[in-house]
């Protein structure tokens, strides 16, 4: 059998003249679908949440706001839907030679979340037109398989992009793998934990800041009854506990990428020579060999890494040329996400201090502006933390394995294909802010079940609401 | 069946049921295509009404296909969609057009929105199922080679095979759906929609038949090797067997037995796969058979074991599902549920804050003192248990009616 090894591998490597662009847009793809996810992640907890507090109290206002935000989910699943098969298209469509080399490396991680895709399809269904129509019990228990499957979901895929970024449980030779542990590959990773655990946090952070700031922008605008702000603590709360959380997590993280993928840690700080006590630059410009114009903090960088400020940091010099990634992107990338962070846990911190001390909440209209501004952030720094992983991982696609451009589809037209996808997601995206719109602006019916229907007029401002300024 | 073609069969039962259940939302939607005037307007509704719960399971069918075709024959999959990219980037547009006029259709208000989302929707519904059915007859008729891009970019689908495979994906979709919707409209108890869908039925029933009939004849005279061996031994019984179905299913259609048409549809287009998987084996791609093609035994048994647990979850699931469904729960307006008696609120918050802190606080800790293992595992944990325990004591608290 191994003459047939050995015998010309059709996957060879091709000369594609549009590299850059295949890959602008398979990133442009993940921009579109991974905020989307976070909602998948986080929604169904919220709606839960608040349809929980509704069959403890009976209070129907919780039930009312359940119930609409389950429509919400479930058009941002169905576009969710869509960008993920996209993605998952792309994969063959753009990356045909990393595909038939790897594929049945990682392979049985998606496997696994089509099945968990399915129970999510299935159960969110059965939620969302379940109301009305299943006993209260019931229904409360048919979302949470949708909870569920948002966790596993997130693990599977992020099986994978750990995968890619450790990778593990094969044998590669003359670029064919055998001798392949599939479970190895995909669980037996050390690399797996720290992201699948940052997303799924960012997950509520993002859900949690992108809902709290359109009710924030309400109370701006002077709509201050208790459906907006029922409205608004509870998304606002959740991502203020996790906004602090994620700083851990993330140090975790930094640990990780230290120990495992060097080069890549030494492209956020941008650091040449390997150094013991080295130091972190807050903003500058790293120009070749250093970084010019920022602010040093000394030994910080050794400090995060390692938990030691005299620890040994490895520069980009221990590593050829060909084999750096993009300093300046990435470096830019992981502060601009490091720095929405420290705002996110901040406001977070005012909340949860003004919460605990005066049981009420902050009554400045700086406090929502800053959570308007919070939502729009939290996607930047969702994104940024996703270029500073996956273009810190460049030149490779899977590290120290096979190079991004060995991996390119040898076939013409990509410059199309991208062009028209760009306009084809603008177009979705001006179309789910449509939706949200008109969802958000259907008249308020407080209902406490089928039977009783309490009018609340909607846009009412309580009498008190202005002296609160 | 040895263990390398197992992951095909699971591949060719998750292909015919997107085939049967995704196929009938395309065709759902090729109804609204030609529906005007006050009954269109009802045949629309109805035909949004009956996928509705459905169709993101639906969808998920084609997702399956795709990772286990690259987990157990990666090369054939990087074959397909680097030759083949064409169809299947318009069938990729497709499916974004589509999923997202079926989002924002609930949001439309006015006539003319309505009319703008419903035109979208239909011909994303057409456009989609006939890409990925010239794709079907590029790789059923040999037309891509093993290889990154290795077969011609336009050649290997503009052909009268592969559009051959287009149409009758298209029409065996609105044929189904047809069947379905007219099941749905008398068990709704709609008699004027049960009426409508039976006529379409029964037209789209001949019509498919005879695009099936055609297609035959243009594969067999395509010269191919999967063209011949459909009428030879074993292929030829699978394709008798669809034709029976689909003159049974026209049949019940006729006399108004929509369920035993519902299932007649369905197998009818299952041995149609049947009889192309017979035709074509044992070779997936030109000279690539499925055991060379297949991945390494390892990744095959975990893939079959990885997809017999998935099922032990998907089955009870999906028949949950379906069973309300079909047995019109989710078609009243409303049911019979009991409102909730108030309860007292249990003074447990502040206890439960305080658990919450504990609990962040161990979390913390471990979780910045270790590097891995199951020890900061635990504090990720105890990181969890704080944000879910304190968000239920902040939010019970501060969104109490009697609060400010």
């Amino acid at each position: 059998l191994n003459w047939l090894l050995l015998a010309a591998n059709p996957f060879t490597p091709v000369d594609q003249e549009y590299l850059f662009e295949a890959r602008q847009m398979q990133a442009l793809s993940f921009a579109v679908h991974i905020p989307i996810v976070c909602f998948g992640i986080a929604f169904p907890a919220f709606v839960l949440l608040l349809e929980g507090m509704w069959m403890r109290t009976g209070d129907p206002l919780y039930r009312t706001i359940a119930k609409r935000w389950s429509k919400v989910m479930l058009a941002l699943f169905a576009v969710g839907v869509v960008t993920g098969t996209i993605l998952s298209f792309e994969l063959g469509l753009l990356w045909p030679n990393f595909m038939a080399t790897f594929g049945e490396v990682f392979g049985l991680g998606f496997t696994l979340e089509a099945f968990s895709f399915f129970v999510e399809a299935i159960f969110i269904a059965i939620y969302v037109y379940g109301w009305d129509r299943l006993s209260p019990r019931a229904h409360f228990l048919s979302g949470i398989p949708v909870v569920i499957a948002g966790f596993t979901g997130s693990l599977m895929v992020i099986t994978v992009n750990a995968w890619m970024n450790n990778p593990t449980g094969f044998t590669l030779e003359g670029g064919r793998v055998s001798d392949v542990r599939p479970l190895e590959a995909l669980f037996g990773n050390d690399y797996l934990w720290h992201e699948l655990v940052h997303m799924y946090v960012a997950g509520f952070i993002v859900a949690g800041f992108l809902t709290a700031a359109v009710y924030a922008f309400a109370w701006l605008r002077g709509r201050r009854d208790r459906y907006r702000r029922v409205a608004l603590v509870v998304p606002l709360t959740v991502a203020a506990l996790a906004a602090p959380v994620q700083i851990v997590v993330g140090d975790w993280a930094a640990r990780s990428v230290a120990r495992e993928q060097p080069t890549k840690l030494a492209a956020f700080e941008g650091l040449y020579e390997t150094e013991e006590g080295a130091p972190v630059h807050l903003g500058g410009w790293y120009d070749g060999d250093e970084v010019r114009y920022g602010i040093p903090l000394p030994r910080l960088l050794s400090l995060l890494s390692f938990h030691d400020p005299s620890a040994r940091v490895e520069g980009l010099e221990e590593v050829p040329a060909t084999e750096r990634p993009p300093v300046n992107v990435v470096r830019v990338a992981f502060q601009t996400m490091v720095g929405i962070g420290f705002f996110l846990a901040g406001i977070s911190a005012v909340y949860l201090f003004v919460w605990l001390k005066r049981k009420r909440l902050p009554r400045s209209s700086w406090f929502y502006r800053a959570i308007v501004a919070a939502g729009p952030l939290s996607v930047v720094a969702l994104i940024a933390g996703w270029v500073t992983t996956e273009v810190g991982r460049q030149p490779w696609v899977v590290y120290d394995h096979m190079r991004t451009e060995e991996a390119v589809t040898g076939a013409s037209g990509i410059p199309i294909g991208y062009a028209t996808l760009v306009i084809v997601y603008a177009c979705l995206l001006a179309a789910i802010v449509w939706i949200l719109l008109r969802l958000a602006r259907a008249p308020v019916e407080i209902q406490s079940g089928p039977s009783g229907v309490a009018p609340l007029a909607a846009g009412a401002v309580p009498p008190d609401a202005e002296e609160q300024r | 069946v040895t263990l390398a073609e197992l992951p095909l069969v699971l591949m060719l039962v998750g292909l015919t049921a997107y085939a049967v259940l995704g196929g009938a939302d395309f065709g759902a939607a090729f109804w609204q295509l030609g529906a005007r005037g006050e009954q269109g307007g009802a045949l629309r509704q109805h035909a949004y009404r009956a996928m509705g719960p459905v169709w993101e399971a639906n969808h998920v069918w084609l997702i399956f296909v795709l990772v286990i075709c690259w987990t157990a024959y990666p090369e054939v999959f990087a074959s397909i969609f680097s030759t083949l990219t064409v169809p299947l980037f318009i069938a990729a547009i497709g499916i974004i057009l589509r999923g997202t006029a079926y989002a924002i259709h609930a949001g439309t208000a006015r006539e003319i929105e309505r009319r703008a989302v419903d035109r979208i929707f239909s011909i994303s519904s057409v456009l989609t199922p006939f890409a990925l059915g010239t794709v079907v007859g590029a790789i059923a008729f040999g037309r891509v080679p093993v290889g990154n891009a290795q077969g011609d970019l336009l050649s290997s689908w503009l052909n009268a095979s592969s559009f051959a495979i287009g149409f009758l994906a298209v029409a065996t979709g609105a044929y189904v759906a047809a069947v379905y919707l007219a099941g749905d409209g008398a068990r709704a108890g709609r008699e004027d929609l049960a009426s409508a869908f039976r006529t379409r039925a029964l037209g789209a029933g001949v019509i498919t038949g005879a695009i099936a009939l055609v297609a035959l004849l243009v594969v067999h005279s395509d010269g191919g090797r999967v063209g011949e061996r459909l009428l030879e031994w074993p292929a030829i019984a699978a394709v008798a067997s669809s034709a029976a179905a689909g003159l049974f299913t026209i049949e019940v259609a006729r006399r108004s037995r929509f369920e035993a048409a519902r299932y007649g549809a369905s197998a009818a287009v299952a041995f149609v796969i049947v009889g192309w998987a017979l035709a074509q084996r044992p070779e997936l791609l030109p000279g690539l058979t499925v055991d060379e093609a297949a991945a390494g035994r390892a990744v095959l048994l975990a893939t079959v074991v990885g997809v017999a647990i998935g099922a032990l979850v998907l089955i009870p699931s999906l028949v949950l599902l379906f069973g309300l469904v079909l047995r019109g729960r989710f078609d009243e307006e409303a049911g019979d549920t009991d409102g909730l008696a108030s309860h007292s609120q249990r003074p447990t918050r502040m206890s439960l804050l305080t658990l919450a802190v504990g609990a962040g606080a161990v979390g913390l800790m471990l979780t910045l003192i270790f590097d891995g293992g199951a020890i900061l595992g635990l504090g990720i944990v105890g990181l969890f248990a704080f944000v879910g325990l304190a968000s239920i004591a902040i939010v019970s608290d501060a969104t109490s009616s009697s609060e400010e």
